[in-house]
């Protein structure tokens, strides 16, 4: 009996632990470990950060879930990985740290076979003073990244409409908050759902709302922007942004690394090597990611944890990790297999492997700031990838070791995204796009690097029926309901 | 009269030089009829999209 433990129950492990366990069967055993009680589709914490959903309507209990797969779960968080075993194990093993009510603390070493991290993002709200710090969120700013957070920022969001109502004029800044940061996409949703809730309540006028972000234009979302087939053209992402946020009024700061936070005000950096203030009453700033701080220990117990994971955190696969200045850069430069180099039975999936490099062309101000967005890894090609791996293992332990592996490269993947820009089932809309492939392709696309007969978008009401109908699939699929394997990731 | 969408942009200011879209582009966006049908076109577009990936 061969044993699978894969360590995080987010989009992708969820997707890789539950597809193993169907594919496996009773005769071996997949456990999943990961701190949380409850699965949350993250893409909808948007909507509870401005009232329009509640946390329970984005989350459901993980233990009757798995107890139905047949997948053995251990509410614990993964704290270091001994690939070799140790003096006192054969076996390669990887120590937890209950979370479990009654059980807070309690450590165990569980051995593998395989392994998938699936850890995800330590939200790193540290490393901007004022943002956070170790412990997490700070006092000045909000969040949407969880399911708390998003209710957090839902009181604060109400109390800003109350004081609007009361005649006091409110300002909002929303974006990144820091030079490095990714999930730009998740601001741009939550900048606009507070534009179209304002109005709702009949407070538009009142507001001033202003965008901040470490892309170097507009429309960039990490993934150096993209160009979409409209009206016969090939379209700039810039535009259709720049159009959208002109639209709705909303102001914009671009190429900002965010260095300060205080209260009602943020400090930040521009690419020219300017400084800059700006004053606010309500803020949602995302913070950079890292990976969760895994440690790797060899045999002997020496620290290894540089050559299992990237200086990030994030766990080395295989990709090329030298390919150096942005000139240099390849679309083969991305993993296919997510297998790590050293030790052939670990894999990582979803936002823990280690990316080559960025997407969008790095830049840097004359201060040498690094402003630039880090490369998205988005719930379509964190399942798709989840997925993969999960196949790969199951036929290595199926058919042998010598099966070969599954191969999907970002570079070789589209992804569906749809952006809400309000929710409302007559009045909503959202932007919905299609990019193909997500890493761009210059040698194989000449000039926009993608294909623009698959790279698509476009705002309307029929964007936030799609984004609606994902949450009740994405949730139905999560719960492994009737039909689950049907729907893709 | 109705603020206009290209009424935001502030001469010679960082949205100078965009495109805002016209009353019918608006109406359109919300339009149910339309927009059941480009929610079938989109769906079609997605479902291409996700097959090539997969
Ligand atoms: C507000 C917001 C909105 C978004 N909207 C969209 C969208 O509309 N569309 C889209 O495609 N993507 C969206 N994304 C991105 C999407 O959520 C991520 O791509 C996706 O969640 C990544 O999956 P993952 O499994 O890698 O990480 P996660 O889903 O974050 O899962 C990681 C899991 O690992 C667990 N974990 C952490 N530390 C440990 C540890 N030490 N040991 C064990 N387990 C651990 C975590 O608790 C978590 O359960 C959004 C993200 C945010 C923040």
């Amino acid at each position: 009996m061969a044993r699978l433990v894969v360590l995080g129950g987010g989009v992708s492990g969820h997707t890789a632990a539950t597809f193993a366990a169907k594919w496996l069967g009773s005769s071996h055993e997949v456990v999943v470990v990961t701190p949380n009680s409850k699965w949350n589709w993250i893409p909808s914490n948007i909507w509870v950060g401005v009232g329009g959903m509640s946390k329970e309507d984005v989350t459901f209990d993980l233990a009757p879930v798995y107890a139905k797969a047949g997948i053995t779960y251990k509410q614990a968080k993964a704290v270091s990985i001994n690939p070799e075993g140790s003096e006192l194990s054969q076996k390669p093993f990887v120590s937890i740290e209950y979370t479990l009510a009654g059980r807070e603390g309690e450590s165990e070493n569980v051995e593998y076979d395989y392994l998938i991290n699936a850890t995800g993002p330590k939200l790193n709200f540290g490393a901007t003073p004022g943002l956070g710090d170790a412990k997490g969120l700070g006092e000045f700013t909000v969040s949407v990244c969880t399911a708390d957070h998003a209710a957090h920022a839902n009181e604060e969001f109400q109390k800003t409409i109350q004081k609007m109502k009361n005649g006091e004029r409110q300002k909002f800044l929303i974006g990144t908050g820091h030079g490095l940061c990714t999930c730009q996409g998740a601001a741009f949703e939550y900048i606009f759902n507070i534009e179209h809730e304002l109005n709702k309540a009949g407070v538009r006028d009142m507001a001033d709302l202003k965008w901040i972000s470490n892309e170097s234009f507009l429309g960039d979302f990490g993934v150096g922007g993209l160009h979409m087939k409209s009206m016969g053209f090939a379209v700039s992402s810039k535009i259709f942004a720049e159009s959208l946020f002109t639209e709705r009024n909303v102001d914009w700061i671009i190429g900002a690394h965010v260095n300060k936070v205080e209260k009602g005000v943020v400090h930040y950096e521009l690419l020219d090597g300017s400084m800059g203030e700006e004053e606010f009453d309500f803020s949602m700033l995302i913070p950079p990611f890292a990976g969760v701080g895994l440690k790797a220990y060899a045999k002997d117990g020496s620290d290894i944890t540089s050559t299992v994971f990237a200086p990030n955190g994030f766990m080395k696969v295989d990709a090329n990790y030298a390919a150096g200045a942005y000139e240099n850069w390849k679309a083969s430069d991305w993993p296919k297999t997510y297998q790590n180099p050293t030790y052939g039975n670990m894999f990582a999936c979803g936002i823990a492997f280690a990316p080559p490099h960025p997407i969008s062309k790095p830049m840097s101000s004359p201060n040498g700031t690094p402003i630039g967005p880090t490369p998205p890894r988005t719930g379509m090609p964190s399942g798709i990838i989840g997925k993969a791996v999960a196949h790969s293992i199951c036929d290595r332990i199926l058919k042998g070791e010598d099966a070969p592996l599954h191969e999907i490269s970002m570079a070789h993947m589209g992804a569906a995204c749809v952006a809400s820009a309000g929710k409302g089932i007559f009045d909503g809309t959202a932007a919905a796009m299609t990019i193909y492939p997500v890493v761009p392709d210059f040698e194989k696309y000449p000039g926009t690097g993608r294909d623009v007969d698959y790279t698509f978008g476009e705002i309307g009401l029929a964007g936030h029926w799609i984004k609606h109908i994902l949450h009740h699939l994405f949730i139905w699929k999560a719960k492994l309901k009737t039909g689950w394997t049907m729907i893709p990731e | 009269m109705e603020k206009k969408a290209e009424h935001n942009i502030k001469a010679y200011g960082s949205n100078f030089t965009t495109m805002t879209p016209g009353p019918f582009a608006l109406k359109l966006r919300t339009c149910k009829i339309w927009q059941l049908i480009r929610f079938i076109i989109i769906n079609i577009k997605m479902l291409i999209v996700v097959r090539k990936s997969h």
